[in-house]
């Protein structure tokens, strides 16, 4: 098998992988990357929700055939150090309660503020009605999103950016 | 916590003050020597805190924290929590379930706090060579009232450590708390959004296989013959083994052992429950509902109330099979040796888990050990030890370390479901407008046990009601429907409240009373269920007109130590559904976190609106219909509605909130969209409403 090589979390890599292997188990078992959770394999809870050239993607049904040449961000690409404006209205709304489905609702939000920095709670919906939590934390994590999209845009306007 | 720290659990102990407590019944039995380890204070100034429990979202590792921290007196930013190994002798029964962890805790990790910050207080006063009045302990340190010199905790913690533990130590009065009864933020949540928290299927050891298991589809049905020659040529897979309740294939990755298993042959002897369905079922529990059961409350005379001259309202309730599908699905870590036994899993039962690896491995328990992870979600389902058994016994046939990981249909298909339920009420309005009579019938599966012939937990929730109610016979039947049932979050409560709230609405229709009014009435003697009763009412504007289109319901319920009214407000457009807002009151003692109390009401109203709207599990020949969250589907963002958390003040002792607020939504809905289309719902859910089996 040749390898397939793509860019996860700013680095390059290269995988020796069956081609039909899902992004999900090459980043859990094989590059022990484990904060990308599997939750139901049919794409239809969002628990492994990573960003494909920025996209949303639901990496339990994206064969890594279709990564090669990709760059792929995941929980643990997101920010160095729990700073990313989602990450810390995260913290500052206390939103996770189990924390098994966070990562993929954290990656939804991140793609979601990427497209629209100040984003309407229909937009939400829309965004992140493919993320299940069994917790319930649907409020909270709202509130988040309202709050890092002003998080965002303050560091914007101070002349940061991501 | 990291996969490091994790893993060096059990290495960390040595040196410092390991503080702890004796346990009443030890202490009376002489075994005074043994202590209940639950603090630790590092030379290095770090405090540890072994949480006996577990973490499945409830906010355990804070509030206990908490407790542990007020009366410490340490800095509760240095704190770190590591869940222990299971030793009976030290902890007692280890495992989270009941809403219990605050309820039983609330004393005892007061006093292991109180009494470790007494003793850093003595070893400080000797070292000063003052007496213990002149010093106090704040933020870590112990301070020298005289002279105003500090010793950090860690300095004092040997020296601490070769003193007697001192008995009875004092607690503060609640007035005093500086960190109990305030919002604090969760200790957990830093590492829950940068992805670092371990659950456990985020363990990997040396050596370890990843492993999928095929259980025959038909509940109690065996592997007959299977042929893997397929399965064995996939890519990564390296083993497959038969166990008791299947055939694994085990690989190098979990995505190749899944694959490996679709790629088995099995033929099965599917045994008894082939021909069962859910129509067989209802069936059967229909038909012992018209003959007398077990009695498990009886008060007056109901026979002879109901021949009185006042007109009989009867109902039939009904409540499907539930699963719990936790976001995380099950899994678990273990390693067989021919003198030991490791585990890591998510378990809500440490005890049971350790017990249940025991006995598959053929060792004894000491030679088990439990690591316990983050669980993704517990609501019950990880209290029953299934599934470690399972990976304990793949490990043992393999001969190496594995990782079972289950499906999400493996999940939804072989869980311990919340028992289907039926019950056939009776009641009466006398003269003065009020109930005369409560007589139920309840039929529901027993998994707890029967004493005098009633499982408690079928009947919770309608034989323990609190209305004044003068005639009252509660009866059980438990039918043998051979699906496997466990506890699932709020458990009888989780059915029976609805049926009893909704029953309740239909009287207070049948007195042309206000539901509110109807329930004031009969709980002048219940005062704290009287009081969220009206708390939920005024919060929700009960007697004020609302929007047109829009109609509100009201449920109350009392479990485990807590009590809760729900008021809810929907419309009902075209067919269509929708909830706007829930008001709930809740009165659950002592609150220790009121951020965490909030979470876990919202967390618990979501869940039984999930359960209400969609939530049912279907048998056809033996085999569950439903497959993963496309057909089992729970609450979705969009569809959440707008939850205001009130919580009366208290200085009860603490009660639970990680089920209180389950029970109460869904007659608090059902009896809104009864109040918007005269259309009673008397089955779940809500999706079924039209059907008839």
């Amino acid at each position: 098998m040749p390898a397939i090589a793509f860019t996860l979390n700013g680095k390059r890599q290269s995988v020796d992988v069956p081609p039909q292997m899902p992004l999900l188990w090459v980043l859990r078992d094989t590059l022990g990357l484990t904060g990308t959770k599997f939750g139901c394999g049919q794409q239809l809870c969002g628990a492994c929700t990573v960003h494909v050239n920025g996209v949303a993607t639901r990496s339990c049904g994206a064969p890594i055939s279709t990564i090669a040449g990709k760059t792929v961000t995941t929980i643990e690409g997101l920010s160095p150090d729990i700073t990313h404006p989602v990450q810390r209205a995260w913290i500052d709304s206390d939103v996770p309660q189990c924390g098994y489905c966070q990562s993929g609702q954290i990656m939804s939000a991140a793609a979601l503020l990427t497209k629209k920095a100040n984003p309407t709670d229909a937009d939400i919906d829309q965004a992140m009605r493919g993320n299940l939590c069994r917790c319930g934390t649907y409020s909270a994590l709202r509130e988040a999103i309202h709050k890092a999209a002003r998080y965002a845009s303050a560091k914007t306007e101070a002349g940061g950016g991501e | 916590m990291n996969r490091r720290d994790f893993l060096k659990t059990t290495a960390i102990a040595g040196g410092g003050l390991l503080i702890g407590l004796e346990l009443p019944a030890r202490a009376a039995a002489g075994e005074s020597g043994k202590l209940n380890a639950y603090v630790h204070v590092g030379a290095d100034d770090r405090v540890t805190f072994y949480i006996t429990k577990a973490e499945m979202g409830q906010g355990t590792v804070t509030s206990l924290s908490m407790l542990l921290a007020e009366e410490l007196e340490c800095d509760w930013k240095k704190i770190r929590t590591e869940f222990p190994g299971v030793d009976p002798i030290a902890y007692g029964m280890q495992g989270v379930f009941g809403s219990m962890s605050v309820r039983t805790l609330w004393e005892p990790l007061r006093k292991a706090g109180a009494t470790a910050c007494e003793m850093l207080v003595q070893a400080a006063a000797q070292k000063w060579g003052v007496a213990k009045a002149d010093c106090r302990a704040e933020n870590s340190s112990v301070v020298n009232l005289r002279t105003k010199e500090r010793l950090s905790y860690g300095s004092l913690a040997d020296a601490a450590s070769k003193l007697p533990v001192p008995r009875n130590v004092a607690l503060k009065d609640p007035t005093q708390f500086k960190l109990v009864g305030k919002s604090s933020k969760r200790l957990d949540t830093p590492d829950k959004v940068s992805g670092k928290t371990i659950f456990s299927t985020d363990i990997r050891i040396p050596g370890m296989l990843y492993a999928s298991l095929v259980r025959c589809p038909v509940f109690g049905g065996k592997v007959s013959s299977f042929d893997a020659t397929k399965a064995k040529s996939f890519p990564g897979v390296k083993q497959v083994v038969q166990v008791s309740n299947g055939v694994a294939v085990l690989a190098d990755n979990t995505w190749s052992a899944m694959e490996g298993r679709k790629a088995l042959v099995v033929q099965w002897n599917e045994g008894a429950l082939a021909n069962t369905s859910s129509a067989t079922i209802r069936k059967t529990f229909a038909d012992m509902a018209e003959k007398p059961g077990a009695v498990a409350r009886k008060e007056g005379d109901v026979m002879a109330a109901l021949a009185s001259s006042a007109p009989k309202i009867e109902a039939v309730y009904e409540a499907p099979y539930l699963s719990h599908a936790p976001m995380e699905p099950l899994n678990a870590v273990a390693r067989v040796l021919a003198d030991g036994c490791e585990v890591w899993a998510g378990t809500q039962i440490q005890s049971a888990a350790r017990d249940t690896a025991a006995k598959i491995a053929g060792l004894p328990p000491e030679k088990v050990q439990i690591h316990t992870t983050y669980l993704g979600g517990g609501f019950g389902r990880r209290g029953g030890p299934d599934f470690i058994g399972e990976a304990v016994e793949i490990s043992k046939a393999a001969g190496v370390p594995v990782k079972l990981q289950w499906t999400r249909e493996d999940d939804i298909q072989h869980d311990l479901y919340r028992p289907a339920s039926y019950t056939k009420f009776t009641s009466t309005i006398d003269a003065n407008g009020l109930p005369g009579v409560w007589n139920a019938r309840v039929v529901c599966p027993s998994f707890a046990g029967l004493r005098n012939g009633v499982d408690r937990t079928g009947v919770e929730g309608i034989a323990e009601i609190r209305y004044a109610i003068p005639n009252i016979l509660v009866e059980y039947h438990p039918p043998e429907a051979g699906i496997p049932t466990s506890y699932w979050r709020s458990v009888g409560y989780s059915h029976n409240t609805f049926f009893t709230e909704s029953f309740m609405d239909e009287l207070a229709v049948a007195a042309k009373t206000d539901p509110v009014e109807f329930r004031r009435k009969l709980l002048g003697k219940a005062p704290r269920m009287l009081g969220v009763l009206e708390l939920a009412a005024e919060k929700s504007g009960w007697t004020k007109p609302l929007p047109a289109g829009r109609h509100r319901g009201i449920a109350v319920v009392d479990n485990l130590g807590s009590f809760n009214a729900q008021v809810a407000e929907v419309s009902v457009v075209k067919g269509k559904l929708r909830v706007h807002r829930v008001t709930c009151a809740v009165d659950c003692g002592y609150v220790v976190n009121p951020n965490i109390v909030v979470q876990q009401i919202e967390s618990g109203i979501v869940y039984g609106l999930s359960a209400l709207l969609r939530g049912e599990i279907t048998i056809d020949r033996g085999r569950v219909q439903q497959t993963n969250f496309n057909n089992y589907e729970p609450l979705r963002i969009d569809e959440m509605p707008a939850i205001e958390v009130h919580i009366v003040p208290s200085t009860n002792p603490p009660g639970g909130v990680g089920e209180a607020s389950t029970p109460t939504i869904a007659p608090a809905v059902t009896n809104a969209i009864f109040r918007a289309t005269g259309k009673r719902i008397r089955r779940l859910p809500l999706k079924d409403a039209d059907y008839t089996v």
